[in-house]
Protein backbone atom coordinates (compact mmCIF):
# COMPACT_ATOMS: atom_id res chain seq x y z
CA UNK A 1 0.00 0.00 0.00
CA UNK A 2 2.69 2.43 0.97
CA UNK A 3 4.66 1.52 -2.15
CA UNK A 4 1.83 2.52 -4.45
CA UNK A 5 1.45 5.78 -2.55
CA UNK A 6 5.07 6.59 -3.18
CA UNK A 7 4.58 5.91 -6.85
CA UNK A 8 1.63 8.23 -7.00
CA UNK A 9 3.24 11.10 -5.13
CA UNK A 10 6.66 11.01 -6.79
CA UNK A 11 6.05 10.67 -10.48
CA UNK A 12 8.79 8.45 -11.83
CA UNK A 13 11.17 10.32 -14.10
CA UNK A 14 12.15 8.29 -17.10
CA UNK A 15 15.28 8.69 -19.16
CA UNK A 16 13.26 10.12 -22.05
CA UNK A 17 12.58 13.47 -20.40
CA UNK A 18 15.72 15.33 -21.46
CA UNK A 19 16.48 13.32 -24.55
CA UNK A 20 16.48 15.18 -27.81
CA UNK A 21 15.33 13.01 -30.66
CA UNK A 22 16.49 14.15 -34.07
CA UNK A 23 13.41 14.69 -36.20
CA UNK A 24 15.21 13.61 -39.32
CA UNK A 25 17.34 10.50 -39.13
CA UNK A 26 18.29 10.37 -42.82
CA UNK A 27 21.72 11.81 -42.08
CA UNK A 28 22.46 9.18 -39.44
CA UNK A 29 21.23 6.42 -41.74
CA UNK A 30 23.38 7.68 -44.56
CA UNK A 31 26.36 7.92 -42.23
CA UNK A 32 25.89 4.27 -41.28
CA UNK A 33 25.78 3.37 -44.98
CA UNK A 34 29.09 5.24 -45.42
CA UNK A 35 30.59 3.33 -42.50
CA UNK A 36 29.57 0.02 -44.12
CA UNK A 37 31.15 1.25 -47.35
CA UNK A 38 34.23 1.99 -45.26
CA UNK A 39 34.34 -1.71 -44.33
CA UNK A 40 34.28 -2.71 -48.02
CA UNK A 41 37.27 -0.49 -48.63
CA UNK A 42 39.02 -1.77 -45.50
CA UNK A 43 38.76 -5.32 -46.85
CA UNK A 44 40.09 -4.22 -50.24
CA UNK A 45 42.95 -2.33 -48.56
CA UNK A 46 43.76 -5.41 -46.49
CA UNK A 47 43.76 -7.54 -49.68
CA UNK A 48 46.12 -5.10 -51.34
CA UNK A 49 48.28 -5.06 -48.22
CA UNK A 50 48.62 -8.84 -48.44
CA UNK A 51 48.99 -9.20 -52.24
CA UNK A 52 50.62 -5.86 -53.04
CA UNK A 53 54.16 -7.29 -53.17
CA UNK A 54 53.35 -10.40 -55.21
CA UNK A 55 54.50 -9.32 -58.66
CA UNK A 56 54.72 -12.83 -60.22
CA UNK A 57 57.98 -11.70 -61.87
CA UNK A 58 55.95 -8.94 -63.51
CA UNK A 59 56.19 -5.16 -63.27
CA UNK A 60 56.37 -3.48 -59.85
CA UNK A 61 54.66 -0.21 -58.84
CA UNK A 62 57.89 1.72 -59.44
CA UNK A 63 57.86 0.51 -63.09
CA UNK A 64 54.20 1.30 -63.67
CA UNK A 65 52.95 4.30 -61.71
CA UNK A 66 53.34 7.86 -62.89
CA UNK A 67 53.23 9.82 -59.63
CA UNK A 68 52.80 13.12 -61.50
CA UNK A 69 49.52 11.82 -62.90
CA UNK A 70 48.45 10.60 -59.45
CA UNK A 71 49.26 14.01 -57.94
CA UNK A 72 47.15 15.65 -60.67
CA UNK A 73 44.25 13.30 -59.91
CA UNK A 74 44.58 13.98 -56.18
CA UNK A 75 44.39 17.70 -56.90
CA UNK A 76 41.25 17.16 -59.03
CA UNK A 77 39.48 15.28 -56.24
CA UNK A 78 40.55 17.78 -53.57
CA UNK A 79 39.36 20.71 -55.72
CA UNK A 80 36.04 18.94 -56.32
CA UNK A 81 35.68 18.58 -52.53
CA UNK A 82 36.15 22.29 -51.89
CA UNK A 83 33.85 23.31 -54.77
CA UNK A 84 31.16 20.98 -53.38
CA UNK A 85 31.67 22.79 -50.07
CA UNK A 86 31.05 26.09 -51.85
CA UNK A 87 27.89 24.63 -53.39
CA UNK A 88 26.68 23.72 -49.89
CA UNK A 89 27.39 27.26 -48.64
CA UNK A 90 25.36 28.70 -51.54
CA UNK A 91 22.59 26.20 -50.78
CA UNK A 92 22.43 27.42 -47.18
CA UNK A 93 22.13 30.99 -48.50
CA UNK A 94 19.29 29.78 -50.72
CA UNK A 95 21.00 30.84 -53.95
CA UNK A 96 19.83 28.32 -56.54
CA UNK A 97 21.85 29.49 -59.53
CA UNK A 98 25.16 29.74 -57.64
CA UNK A 99 24.56 26.28 -56.14
CA UNK A 100 24.05 24.84 -59.61
CA UNK A 101 27.21 26.54 -60.92
CA UNK A 102 29.37 25.13 -58.10
CA UNK A 103 27.78 21.69 -58.52
CA UNK A 104 28.63 21.84 -62.24
CA UNK A 105 32.26 22.77 -61.41
CA UNK A 106 32.38 19.84 -58.96
CA UNK A 107 31.04 17.53 -61.66
CA UNK A 108 33.71 18.70 -64.11
CA UNK A 109 36.49 18.00 -61.60
CA UNK A 110 34.96 14.59 -60.89
CA UNK A 111 34.74 13.80 -64.61
CA UNK A 112 38.38 14.89 -65.12
CA UNK A 113 39.42 12.56 -62.29
CA UNK A 114 37.55 9.69 -63.94
CA UNK A 115 38.99 10.49 -67.38
CA UNK A 116 42.56 10.45 -66.05
CA UNK A 117 41.93 7.24 -64.13
CA UNK A 118 40.48 5.51 -67.20
CA UNK A 119 43.48 6.72 -69.23
CA UNK A 120 45.80 5.26 -66.58
CA UNK A 121 43.97 1.90 -66.56
CA UNK A 122 43.92 1.79 -70.37
CA UNK A 123 47.63 2.58 -70.48
CA UNK A 124 48.43 -0.16 -67.92
CA UNK A 125 46.40 -2.78 -69.79
CA UNK A 126 48.06 -1.84 -73.10
CA UNK A 127 51.46 -2.28 -71.44
CA UNK A 128 50.46 -5.83 -70.53
CA UNK A 129 49.93 -4.91 -66.89
CA UNK A 130 46.23 -5.75 -66.75
CA UNK A 131 44.42 -7.21 -63.75
CA UNK A 132 45.34 -10.75 -64.83
CA UNK A 133 49.10 -10.15 -64.82
CA UNK A 134 49.84 -10.63 -61.11
CA UNK A 135 48.21 -10.71 -57.69
CA UNK A 136 49.49 -7.18 -57.11
CA UNK A 137 47.72 -5.89 -60.23
CA UNK A 138 44.51 -7.82 -59.45
CA UNK A 139 44.23 -6.21 -56.03
CA UNK A 140 45.29 -2.82 -57.42
CA UNK A 141 42.60 -2.82 -60.10
CA UNK A 142 39.96 -4.03 -57.63
CA UNK A 143 40.72 -1.39 -55.01
CA UNK A 144 41.26 1.61 -57.30
CA UNK A 145 38.48 0.43 -59.63
CA UNK A 146 35.98 0.21 -56.76
CA UNK A 147 36.87 3.75 -55.75
CA UNK A 148 36.50 4.88 -59.37
CA UNK A 149 33.11 3.16 -59.57
CA UNK A 150 32.00 5.11 -56.49
CA UNK A 151 33.11 8.37 -58.11
CA UNK A 152 31.21 7.37 -61.27
CA UNK A 153 28.00 6.81 -59.34
CA UNK A 154 28.62 9.99 -57.35
CA UNK A 155 28.88 11.92 -60.62
CA UNK A 156 25.64 10.37 -61.93
CA UNK A 157 23.95 11.28 -58.62
CA UNK A 158 25.35 14.81 -58.91
CA UNK A 159 23.91 15.27 -62.42
CA UNK A 160 20.55 13.88 -61.26
CA UNK A 161 20.45 16.31 -58.34
CA UNK A 162 21.41 19.24 -60.60
CA UNK A 163 18.37 18.44 -62.74
CA UNK A 164 16.18 18.09 -59.62
CA UNK A 165 17.36 21.42 -58.22
CA UNK A 166 16.98 23.04 -61.63
CA UNK A 167 13.39 21.82 -61.92
CA UNK A 168 12.09 22.04 -58.34
CA UNK A 169 14.48 24.48 -56.69
CA UNK A 170 16.12 24.18 -53.26
CA UNK A 171 13.22 22.39 -51.58
CA UNK A 172 13.79 20.70 -48.20
CA UNK A 173 13.94 17.31 -49.99
CA UNK A 174 16.58 18.53 -52.40
CA UNK A 175 18.59 20.09 -49.57
CA UNK A 176 18.56 16.77 -47.75
CA UNK A 177 19.69 14.95 -50.90
CA UNK A 178 22.45 17.49 -51.49
CA UNK A 179 23.65 16.97 -47.92
CA UNK A 180 23.78 13.20 -48.40
CA UNK A 181 25.74 13.59 -51.62
CA UNK A 182 28.03 16.05 -49.81
CA UNK A 183 28.87 13.37 -47.24
CA UNK A 184 29.33 10.77 -49.99
CA UNK A 185 31.62 13.03 -52.01
CA UNK A 186 33.84 14.05 -49.08
CA UNK A 187 33.94 10.40 -47.99
CA UNK A 188 35.32 9.40 -51.41
CA UNK A 189 38.04 12.01 -51.00
CA UNK A 190 38.91 10.50 -47.61
CA UNK A 191 39.20 7.04 -49.21
CA UNK A 192 41.42 8.52 -51.93
CA UNK A 193 43.85 9.76 -49.25
CA UNK A 194 44.31 6.10 -48.28
CA UNK A 195 44.68 5.06 -51.94
CA UNK A 196 47.37 7.55 -52.89
CA UNK A 197 49.29 7.11 -49.61
CA UNK A 198 49.11 3.34 -49.28
CA UNK A 199 48.87 2.10 -52.88
CA UNK A 200 50.74 4.65 -54.96
CA UNK A 201 53.31 6.32 -52.69
CA UNK A 202 54.22 3.30 -50.57
CA UNK A 203 54.09 1.11 -53.70
CA UNK A 204 56.60 3.26 -55.57
CA UNK A 205 58.72 3.51 -52.43
CA UNK A 206 59.04 -0.29 -52.57
CA UNK B 1 5.82 33.31 -37.00
CA UNK B 2 5.68 31.63 -33.62
CA UNK B 3 6.38 28.34 -35.35
CA UNK B 4 9.43 29.88 -37.01
CA UNK B 5 10.89 31.26 -33.82
CA UNK B 6 10.20 27.95 -32.12
CA UNK B 7 12.00 26.05 -34.84
CA UNK B 8 14.81 28.61 -34.61
CA UNK B 9 15.21 28.00 -30.89
CA UNK B 10 14.97 24.28 -31.48
CA UNK B 11 17.63 24.60 -34.12
CA UNK B 12 20.00 26.38 -31.75
CA UNK B 13 19.42 23.67 -29.17
CA UNK B 14 20.14 20.78 -31.47
CA UNK B 15 23.05 22.22 -33.34
CA UNK B 16 24.60 19.62 -35.58
CA UNK B 17 21.61 17.36 -36.04
CA UNK B 18 22.15 17.77 -39.74
CA UNK B 19 25.48 17.41 -41.43
CA UNK B 20 27.02 20.45 -43.03
CA UNK B 21 27.06 23.62 -41.04
CA UNK B 22 30.26 24.72 -42.69
CA UNK B 23 31.57 28.21 -43.17
CA UNK B 24 33.71 29.63 -45.95
CA UNK B 25 36.57 30.01 -43.50
CA UNK B 26 36.22 26.39 -42.34
CA UNK B 27 36.27 25.02 -45.90
CA UNK B 28 39.29 27.17 -46.83
CA UNK B 29 41.19 26.11 -43.69
CA UNK B 30 40.49 22.47 -44.50
CA UNK B 31 41.49 22.96 -48.13
CA UNK B 32 44.80 24.70 -47.38
CA UNK B 33 45.71 22.12 -44.72
CA UNK B 34 44.84 19.32 -47.17
CA UNK B 35 47.00 20.83 -49.93
CA UNK B 36 49.98 21.04 -47.56
CA UNK B 37 49.37 17.54 -46.19
CA UNK B 38 49.10 16.15 -49.75
CA UNK B 39 52.17 17.97 -51.06
CA UNK B 40 54.50 16.77 -48.29
CA UNK B 41 54.14 12.98 -48.89
CA UNK B 42 54.34 13.35 -52.69
CA UNK B 43 57.47 15.49 -52.26
CA UNK B 44 59.00 12.99 -49.82
CA UNK B 45 58.57 10.10 -52.28
CA UNK B 46 59.08 11.83 -55.65
CA UNK B 47 62.19 13.77 -54.62
CA UNK B 48 63.50 10.92 -52.45
CA UNK B 49 64.24 13.35 -49.64
CA UNK B 50 64.98 10.86 -46.88
CA UNK B 51 67.58 8.09 -46.92
CA UNK B 52 65.47 5.71 -44.83
CA UNK B 53 62.58 4.07 -46.68
CA UNK B 54 61.01 3.00 -43.41
CA UNK B 55 60.95 6.56 -42.07
CA UNK B 56 59.47 7.84 -45.34
CA UNK B 57 56.76 5.15 -45.24
CA UNK B 58 55.89 5.95 -41.62
CA UNK B 59 55.73 9.68 -42.42
CA UNK B 60 53.53 9.12 -45.52
CA UNK B 61 51.04 7.01 -43.56
CA UNK B 62 51.15 9.35 -40.54
CA UNK B 63 50.47 12.44 -42.66
CA UNK B 64 47.70 10.48 -44.41
CA UNK B 65 45.99 9.84 -41.06
CA UNK B 66 46.28 13.54 -40.14
CA UNK B 67 44.76 14.53 -43.49
CA UNK B 68 41.85 12.12 -42.95
CA UNK B 69 41.21 13.84 -39.61
CA UNK B 70 41.35 17.27 -41.31
CA UNK B 71 38.77 16.11 -43.87
CA UNK B 72 36.49 14.72 -41.18
CA UNK B 73 36.56 17.92 -39.15
CA UNK B 74 36.46 20.60 -41.88
CA UNK B 75 34.61 18.85 -44.75
CA UNK B 76 32.40 16.23 -43.08
CA UNK B 77 31.78 18.52 -40.04
CA UNK B 78 32.17 15.65 -37.62
CA UNK B 79 31.69 16.52 -33.99
CA UNK B 80 30.99 14.39 -30.94
CA UNK B 81 27.51 15.89 -30.50
CA UNK B 82 26.02 15.34 -33.96
CA UNK B 83 22.94 13.07 -33.96
CA UNK B 84 23.22 12.76 -30.19
CA UNK B 85 26.64 11.14 -30.47
CA UNK B 86 25.51 8.28 -32.72
CA UNK B 87 27.66 9.26 -35.71
CA UNK B 88 30.73 9.17 -33.47
CA UNK B 89 29.65 5.82 -32.03
CA UNK B 90 29.21 4.38 -35.55
CA UNK B 91 32.60 5.80 -36.53
CA UNK B 92 34.39 4.30 -33.52
CA UNK B 93 32.74 0.93 -34.12
CA UNK B 94 33.80 1.04 -37.77
CA UNK B 95 37.37 2.02 -36.87
CA UNK B 96 37.61 -0.95 -34.49
CA UNK B 97 36.39 -3.36 -37.20
CA UNK B 98 38.71 -1.76 -39.78
CA UNK B 99 41.62 -2.06 -37.35
CA UNK B 100 40.90 -5.74 -36.71
CA UNK B 101 40.45 -6.49 -40.43
CA UNK B 102 43.62 -4.66 -41.51
CA UNK B 103 45.97 -5.62 -38.68
CA UNK B 104 44.63 -9.17 -38.49
CA UNK B 105 44.93 -9.82 -42.25
CA UNK B 106 48.43 -8.40 -42.52
CA UNK B 107 49.61 -10.21 -39.40
CA UNK B 108 48.16 -13.62 -40.26
CA UNK B 109 49.17 -13.50 -43.91
CA UNK B 110 52.68 -12.37 -43.03
CA UNK B 111 53.12 -15.41 -40.81
CA UNK B 112 51.64 -17.69 -43.47
CA UNK B 113 54.09 -16.28 -45.98
CA UNK B 114 56.97 -16.81 -43.58
CA UNK B 115 55.94 -20.45 -43.09
CA UNK B 116 55.53 -21.11 -46.81
CA UNK B 117 59.26 -20.69 -47.46
CA UNK B 118 60.69 -23.59 -49.49
CA UNK B 119 61.64 -26.45 -47.23
CA UNK B 120 65.23 -27.58 -46.85
CA UNK B 121 66.34 -31.22 -46.93
CA UNK B 122 66.79 -31.06 -43.16
CA UNK B 123 63.18 -29.90 -42.67
CA UNK B 124 61.90 -32.62 -45.01
CA UNK B 125 63.63 -35.30 -42.92
CA UNK B 126 62.03 -34.00 -39.76
CA UNK B 127 58.54 -34.03 -41.21
CA UNK B 128 56.21 -36.30 -39.25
Amino acid sequence: MSATQVQETEKPQFYLTEEHHPENSTMLGFWIYLMSDCLIFAVLFATHGVLGRSYAAGPSPADLFDLGLVAFNTAMLLLSSITYGFAMLQMERGAKMETLVWLAVTGLFGATFLGVELYEFHHLILEGAGPTRSAFLSSFFTLVGTHGLHVTFGTIWLITLMMQVGKHGLTPENRRRLMCLSMFWHFLDVIWIGVFSFVYLLGVLG
Amino acid sequence: MSHESASEAHHAHSHGHEAGHGSFKGYMTGFILSVILTAIPFWLVMAGVLESKLLTAVLVMGIGVVQILVHMIYFLHMNPRSEGGWTLMALIFTLIIVGIALAGSLWVMHHLNANMMPMTQEMMKNMP
